[in-house]
């Protein structure tokens, strides 16, 4: 079943939702954004996301719906293809293969079976210069189709997609780039071009950052990095041309978009406000303040009851009517470092990282989405260059996730260190963290590593911190105090060996023993005694990472130092038992397993080897990863088991391993059994997308469905149902002489429009329609297995409408027994189409 | 460039006044313009904006509003009077009781047969413009607050008129009012203060336009009266509202010192009808803007900063020129210092006094750069209030220092100074000849012993000086009959030759021996800005408001050699560049090949025996200059010796002992003694 060398890097979860600007469908009911490799269709209602648009082989540059079918939409990629899709239900309806990587792309009501894409120069592929292209849609109904007709538009232009807007009606295109303004008009083939001076003599910095045009008058407006937003009007002419300048923003507009109806201009910028400009009214604005991050991309919906704003921290704020934040669809929050490792909540099982500056965000991976932010610093964070402000670096939960503890740091210039270690209890009740301890000034200098106690069975827990002071530290819950306020967190003890500075430390699996490396050597403690039991020491070179082995190889302790060695020290015997040479640039352990992932880095790549401290041979290894160095990684583990007997595929049974990138890219191991799992559940997934999907119908739905297997107990192997479309396709595909009569079908048809009177109370009792279906199931259950013959797709379409939603009357139902008896079966699921 | 001690003066407190009003006439191109203190300066805008004409302002009058009718240019003041200035003789040729009381604005109708004047008793009045003066022929129908504005449509059949809280549209036939646009009032706390319509506009499409006390300019339909668009342009008053001749364009000028630019533009490119759109700002000045004016090209303001700023448009003027440039002109285009070269002395001229001082001494001696101790400090030794309610007009100081002179436009006055140690008495000499009335320029012989005065038509009254009396000697006289005013005057140092130049261009050399006229220099399409003859060659170097600099030899009455090399080769450009006016020229008698000339930001010694610089070369290159070695420094040296050490020069003027005075006076100084501008939020404030 699976074979080696089927695991394969994959981007799953915590991609960027902010890359480009989102779309929102024209009956504002879904909005459409790239997400890594994929487009995301999210319900604007719900916030739940509904399909993954995958089939991308790269990043996604874009999304666009289709000018001439408003439930379809186009998406690019930087793997050269446009691809077209239904969104509604999620599927691949063509593929466009362009051959460059596309940067980003437009397209316009009025250019019809034309698209627009930003690529690389076609004729010079070493230089950074991008041009705009038209691409000339291919007529045929092919699904994999080679675009051939591409005619270059513009020669320079940005590769910022917001730095390209097509006018009202298409009559022109507006491109800016660094401190040039080109309009193109399509009619004339003339374009114009504007330049600023790159600064005036106050200061200025004119360069522009975006473009939008405005939908119904010539007038385009720019945005700029010192803030100023300008209005272009008369650029029809090479020197009459005029502007108004309007200037709120104190740094550079990220994003600017105008109303559809040309009323309002919104614009965006790092202070995270959503400014409305009245149009011809420019001194009038209404802004929404307190939007948490710097928006990125503004977008509005077609009939511009809803804006959208992409911020930094990749999350989607869905807005009504410039006054209301209706949604707010989170991302990972990924900043541009990582202070706190990477580490997974044993509770909830979601990936803890640093997330909003001073917040710690619970991530849920299986789920792709945001479970919590929580807010270690408390307080109030002011968004402003060269400000220092209260970070978190250190985060660790003890082995059940009942303790929380994180180090909050500031330095600002000339000032001493501030730090703070902070312990959160786990409150039942509440389902959050609260804050049980505040140490101020725990350490007199930065702390390099802390970690608790992971033994299981310890009856009080215990947190050990090193730190650049020299000193460790371990703090252990106290007694409880007099007062009411329950127990809290004290200094246990404090160790230090020869004035060394203490770098990693790290509790054995059963809490015995503590390891603390000080430079080359390291030195091992008993908790219980705090006696030091041994030191271990393998010169040259200072311990970078401690670890010790888990269950059947907790007798060794593994350490990397910064001179390329991976050595394994048997505690037992207190020698070095074997040592290797690499340049390991993380270590750590899986918590579920003997396993151990070594991430080394190599001439700009990084390679993994996953070994057992046992065995000499590494377990799998995979060479180039990625490239640039990796720093950070965790094993999370599975909510179920994987079965795979693969030999290298193994060690992902229990927990999957996860790592960010340098560029912040978050990437995972997958095996081929599980992909192909995700394709069935993907496949089978079905959601009846008329209705939109709010967690109470799906609540609903599910209680449904519980409630009906209890019901066909005697078929617990229920597969999905297939889908309406089907039937038509069917009924289409037959050739005409094997149908019944058209007059025969059509009256039936007709017949199940109708309503009466007497069927509406009859649906009113749905138990009676259930013990119809569970007779009818009773007759088919067996073939169900096989969606694909055809014989037995009747009865489960015909449950689907009865079960799921009650629309045949008893009437019908007889009439359709009739009918199936006759073998066309699949007619019957022409009714609920 | 030679060495020189320097006198840096900063003791010369010039402050200029504000500007109130400004007019343009666009067939002469000229601007007129009225400051605060009833002064009235005409600018030439085709003659690379040179102050051609300066009529000193009077106690008492303060010029409310300005207008030109042809070539006539008349003004109104809060004193009541209508004023018709003679632009030959720069005075007052008449002024007219309106009897309306204080008057705020004057506007002549399109045709030019009429005024309109807005008087506070809240009359419109219209006077007939005869040929000689004008005649009262009616008022409109009287309003009960006090007229603000007027605008004339380019018929002639309709009068705007702002006013508190509305503007009225008058019927210019029947004197009916026909309309009556109530204007909104601020919001919050003005909400019950009147709003002041400062200013109206009314155009051919019988569109109105006004600017008001609450920010706001508005766009009213004057046909029937309703308001079209409003545009808030400011938290604090609209002053001003300027329209271009074609109506496509126009500016409003608010208290922050904002020039809001709105644009008659059509919404998408195929359609017809137009739209005001607000687009640029500008903001050149730091007070209120008081008066502006919409060229084709070009906006012009001026207000309580006293700077005249031109701001061209880029979309109007070819980019990268001379006058595509923004000019600032902070300071007149003439000289207001006269030095007494051989006594130190320095005489400072302001509207309504004269100061007299001595230069400082000091016998230190230093590396260049140093600056040298004082050994005596600069002193005033008079200050001389003038007498009447006239301003001063011009006023000299002989070389020796024993006499001085000054004019107003009623009368002349000299005096006699005699020092003896440290006190200094001054007579006035009493009796002086009747054809001495009133002089435009003022100058002395170079050895004390004439005054010369310019009259009317470019005549010039010679007067003979000795000891404390004075005698009439001749009137010079022209041949040609101009009667353009003189504004330049100099005489050589060996006595025998005196340079007139007038602002109709013509330059006229007299031979003081003869009395009689020596030569007329070829006319020069643009106004002389400085003139002096050479004391050894008797060269007659002239500089003119386009930068070109010309010779010419009095001897044998001709351009010179060196003149006609610069002019063939041409000027470098930088030099062309420039905005400011050469206003004064002095030679160094040490080395006769040297030509020091300064304008307000630079001065210059030009070396003819130097190479000129070719076009490429770097004009600027004293301090290069500096860093070469001593062989390369030749090869790079050419005529143009520039310092800009000194900045914002009123003065520079070589001494008796060769020492350098100049005398400047800091922007900054002017504007520190400004009264606080409007407050303003600042970001991050």
């Amino acid at each position: 079943m699976v074979e080696h060398g089927d695991i394969r890097v994959v981007h799953r979860g915590g991609s960027k939702i902010n890359f480009r600007v989102p779309v929102i469908t024209n009956d504002s009911r879904f909005l459409l954004c790239a997400s890594g490799e994929c487009v995301k269709v999210f319900s604007t209602s719900t916030e739940e996301c509904i399909h993954d648009l995958q089939g991308h082989t790269d990043l996604v540059t874009g999304v666009v719906l289709n000018p001439s079918n408003h439930l379809q939409v186009y998406s690019c990629s930087e793997d050269g293809t446009i691809r077209l899709w239904d969104f509604t239900d999620g599927i691949l309806i063509k593929t466009l293969v362009i051959g460059y990587p596309i940067y980003s792309f437009y397209a316009s009501a009025n250019h019809g079976g034309v698209l627009f894409i930003v690529s690389p120069m076609i004729n010079d592929r070493r230089s950074e210069a991008c041009q705009l292209a038209a691409v000339h849609l291919p007529p045929s109904g092919d699904q994999l189709v080679e675009a051939r007709e591409i005619s270059s538009v513009l020669s320079d232009v940005s590769s910022n997609p917001a730095a390209v807007a097509f006018s009202r009606g298409g009559e022109y295109i507006a491109s800016a780039k660094d401190l040039q303004l080109e309009v193109y008009f399509f009619k004339k083939e003339k374009s114009y071009r504007f330049s600023l001076k790159e600064h005036n003599n106050k200061g200025a910095r004119n360069k522009f950052t975006c473009v939008s045009c405005h939908p119904t008058d010539d007038c385009i407006a720019t945005g700029h990095e010192d803030g100023k937003i300008r209005l272009w009007r008369n650029f029809n002419h090479k020197r009459e041309y005029t502007y108004s300048t309007l200037h709120w923003h104190h740094s550079a507009v990220s994003s600017l978009c105008f109303t559809p109806e040309g009323t309002n201009l919104l614009s965006g910028g790092v202070e995270s406000v959503l400014v409305q400009w009245r149009y011809e009214q420019e001194s009038q604005q209404d802004f929404l303040p307190r939007l948490g991050a710097a928006i990125t991309h503004i977008a509005v919906s077609p009939d511009g009851a809803l804006f959208c704003t992409s911020h930094a921290d990749n999350k989607i704020t869905i807005i009504q009517s410039c006054v209301k934040v209706s949604a707010v669809l989170q991302g990972l929050v990924k900043g541009e470092s990582v202070r706190t490792d990477l580490m997974v909540d044993p509770r909830s099982k979601a990936l803890v990282l640093n997330g909003k500056p001073g917040h710690l965000q619970f991530y849920s991976l299986q789920r792709d989405k945001q479970l919590y932010n929580l807010d270690i610093v408390q307080q109030e964070y002011i968004h402003q260059s060269g400000l220092e402000q209260f970070e978190v670096v250190k985060a660790a939960f003890d082995a059940r996730g009942n303790w929380l503890a994180t180090v909050e740091e500031r330095k600002q210039k000339d000032l001493e260190l501030e730090l703070n270690l902070k312990l959160w209890a786990y409150d039942e009740q509440t389902q959050s963290f609260v804050l049980n301890t505040t140490v101020s000034a725990p350490h007199e200098a930065r702390i390099t590593a802390m970690c608790f106690c992971h033994a299981a069975d310890s009856q009080t827990t215990m947190l050990a911190s090193a730190s650049k002071d020299g000193h460790f530290k371990a703090w252990q819950l106290g007694e409880p105090a007099h007062t009411e306020e329950g127990p809290s967190w004290s200094c246990d003890f404090v160790g230090a060996y020869h004035g060394l500075v203490p770098e990693c430390c790290c509790f054995s699996a059963d809490g015995s023993l503590l390891a603390i490396s000080f430079q080359e050597v390291v030195t091992v403690w008993s908790p219980a005694s705090w006696e030091l039991l041994t030191t271990l020491s393998q010169p040259p070179g200072a311990i970078r990472d401690l670890c010790f082995g888990q269950l059947s190889c907790s007798k060794y302790l593994l350490g990397t130092t910064a001179k390329n060695l991976l050595c394994c020290w048997n505690l037992l015997t207190c020698s070095l038992e074997w040592s290797t040479a690499m340049d390991v640039g993380l270590l750590l352990a899986d918590p579920l397993s003997e396993n151990m992932a070594a991430f080394c880095c190599q001439a700009g790549c990084t390679d993994l080897f996953v070994f057992k401290p046992s065995e000499p041979r590494p377990l799998f290894s995979h060479k180039a990863v990625c490239s640039g160095k990796v720093t950070h990684a965790v094993f999370a583990p599975r909510e179920e088991m994987l079965e795979s007997c693969g030999e290298s595929s193994q060690w992902l049974n229990r927990s999957q391993l996860y790592f960010l990138t340098q560029y912040m890219d978050l990437l995972t191991f997958s095996t081929k059994a599980e992909e192909d799992r995700l394709m069935a559940s993907s496949k089978q997934l079905v959601i009846d997308d008329s209705v939109a999907v709010t967690p109470f119908y799906l609540l609903l739905g599910k209680h449904r469905q519980e409630k009906q297997e209890t019901l066909t107990s005697l078929c617990p192997e229920r597969t999905q149902l297939p889908q309406g479309s089907v039937a038509i396709k069917e009924l289409l595909h037959t050739p005409a002489h094997v149908l019944p009569s058209t007059s025969y079908l059509c009256s039936m048809f007709v017949r199940s429009l109708l309503i009466s009177i007497k069927d509406t109370r009859e649906e009113d009792d749905p138990n009676e329609e259930e013990m119809e279906s569970e007779k009818e199931e009773e007759g088919d259950s067996e073939g169900e297995m096989e969606p694909s013959a055809s014989g037995q797709r009747s009865s489960s379409s015909g449950q689907t409408q009865e079960s799921g939603a009650p629309a045949l009357t008893k009437a019908q139902g007889r009439e359709l027994r009739r009918v199936k008896k006759l073998d066309h079966s699949w007619l019957s699921s022409l009714l609920d189409s | 460039m030679g060495e020189f001690t320097v006198h840096r003066v900063r003791f010369f407190d010039y402050m200029p006044s504000a500007i109130r009003a400004m007019a343009f006439n666009r067939h002469t191109e000229r601007l007129a313009l009225a400051r605060a203190d009833g002064a009235l300066e005409l600018f030439n805008f085709s003659d690379s904006y040179f102050q051609e004409k300066v009529i000193p302002g009077r106690d008492g009058r303060a010029v409310e509003a300005l207008c030109w009718v042809g070539r006539r240019l008349f003004s109104a003041g809060l004193n009541g009077e209508i004023t018709e200035y003679d632009l030959e003789n720069l005075r007052p040729r008449y002024t007219m009781e309106a009897y309306g009381g204080p008057i705020w604005t004057i506007s002549s109708n399109p045709q030019g047969t009429h005024l309109a004047i807005g008087c506070e008793d809240g009359t419109v009045k219209i006077f007939e413009i005869l040929e000689e003066t004008i005649q009262f022929q009616r008022n409109l129908n009287r309003q009960k607050n006090r007229i603000i504005s007027l605008s004339w449509h380019p018929s002639g059949a309709l009068i705007a008129a702002g006013m508190m809280d509305m503007i009225r549209i008058f019927n210019a036939e029947s004197g009916h009012a026909t309309h009556r646009l109530l204007v909104e009032r601020g919001v919050g706390a003005s909400k019950s203060r009147e709003v002041v319509v400062w200013s109206v506009a009314f155009l051919s499409d019988h569109t109105i336009v006004s600017g008001d006390s609450a920010g706001k300019v508005q766009v009213w339909d004057g046909r029937t009266g309703t308001l079209i668009r409003t545009h808030l342009v400011t938290k604090w008053d609209v002053l001003a509202l300027s329209v271009t001749h074609d109506e496509s364009s126009l500016v409003a000028g608010t208290s922050e010192g904002t020039v809001v630019q709105f644009q008659f533009l059509s919404s998408t490119v195929d359609r017809t009808d137009k739209d005001w759109v607000r687009t640029r700002t500008f903001k050149n000045h730091t007070h209120d803007v008081r008066a502006l004016v919409h060229t084709d090209t070009a906006v012009v303001s001026g207000g309580m900063d006293t700077q005249l700023v031109v701001r061209p448009l880029l979309d109007k003027v070819e980019k990268n020129t001379q006058e595509s440039a923004l000019r600032k002109i902070a300071f007149p285009h003439r000289s207001l210092v006269s030095c007494g070269k051989k006594a130190g002395m320095l005489l400072f001229q302001f509207p309504d006094h004269l100061e007299l001082w001595r230069l400082g001494e000091s016998d230190g001696h230093g590396k260049p750069g140093d600056s040298v101790p004082v050994k005596r400090k600069p002193e005033k030794l008079v200050q001389l209030k003038r007498k009447g309610d006239d301003h001063i007009c011009c006023s000299a100081l002989s070389p020796c220092g024993g006499w001085l002179a000054y004019s107003t436009v009623s009368s002349v006055r000299l005096y006699r100074l005699q020092y003896n140690n440290n006190n200094v008495s001054i007579t006035k000499v009493t009796k002086l000849p009747k054809v001495l009335t009133s002089a435009h320029q003022l100058c002395f012989a170079p050895d004390s012993s004439k005054l010369f005065a310019s009259s009317s038509q470019s005549s010039v009254v010679v007067v003979a000086l000795c000891q404390s009396e004075c005698k009439y000697l001749h009137t010079l006289k022209t041949k040609s009959g101009t009667r353009q005013p003189i504004h330049l005057m100099s005489a050589s140092d060996d006595g025998k030759w005196l340079a007139t130049a007038s602002t109709d261009c013509r330059i006229h050399v007299y031979n003081l021996h003869k009395l009689k006229l020596h030569c007329t220099v070829p006319v020069y399409s643009s106004c002389p800005t400085a003139i002096a003859i050479h004391p050894t060659t008797s060269n007659l170097v002239m500089v003119h408001a386009d930068q070109q600099i010309l010779e010419y030899s009095l001897a044998q009455k001709e351009y010179t050699e060196w003149s006609r090399k610069l002019q063939k080769q041409g000027l470098h450009p930088l030099w062309l560049d420039r905005d400011t006016p050469i206003i004064h020229v002095t030679f160094n008698p040490k080395n006769p090949a040297h030509i020091i000339l300064h304008d307000t930001y630079m001065f210059c010694v030009i070396d003819q025996s130097l190479p000129l610089p070719d076009q490429k070369a770097l004009l600027y290159n004293q301090m290069t200059l500096r860093s070469l070695p001593e062989l390369e420094r030749v090869r790079h040296s050419h005529a143009f010796k520039i310092c800009k050490t000194f900045q914002h020069l009123l003065c520079v003027s070589l001494l008796e002992d060769h020492s350098l005075v100049v005398v400047e006076r800091p922007l900054l100084d002017i504007a520190s003694q400004l009264p606080a501008p409007v407050r303003q939020k600042k970001f991050a404030t």
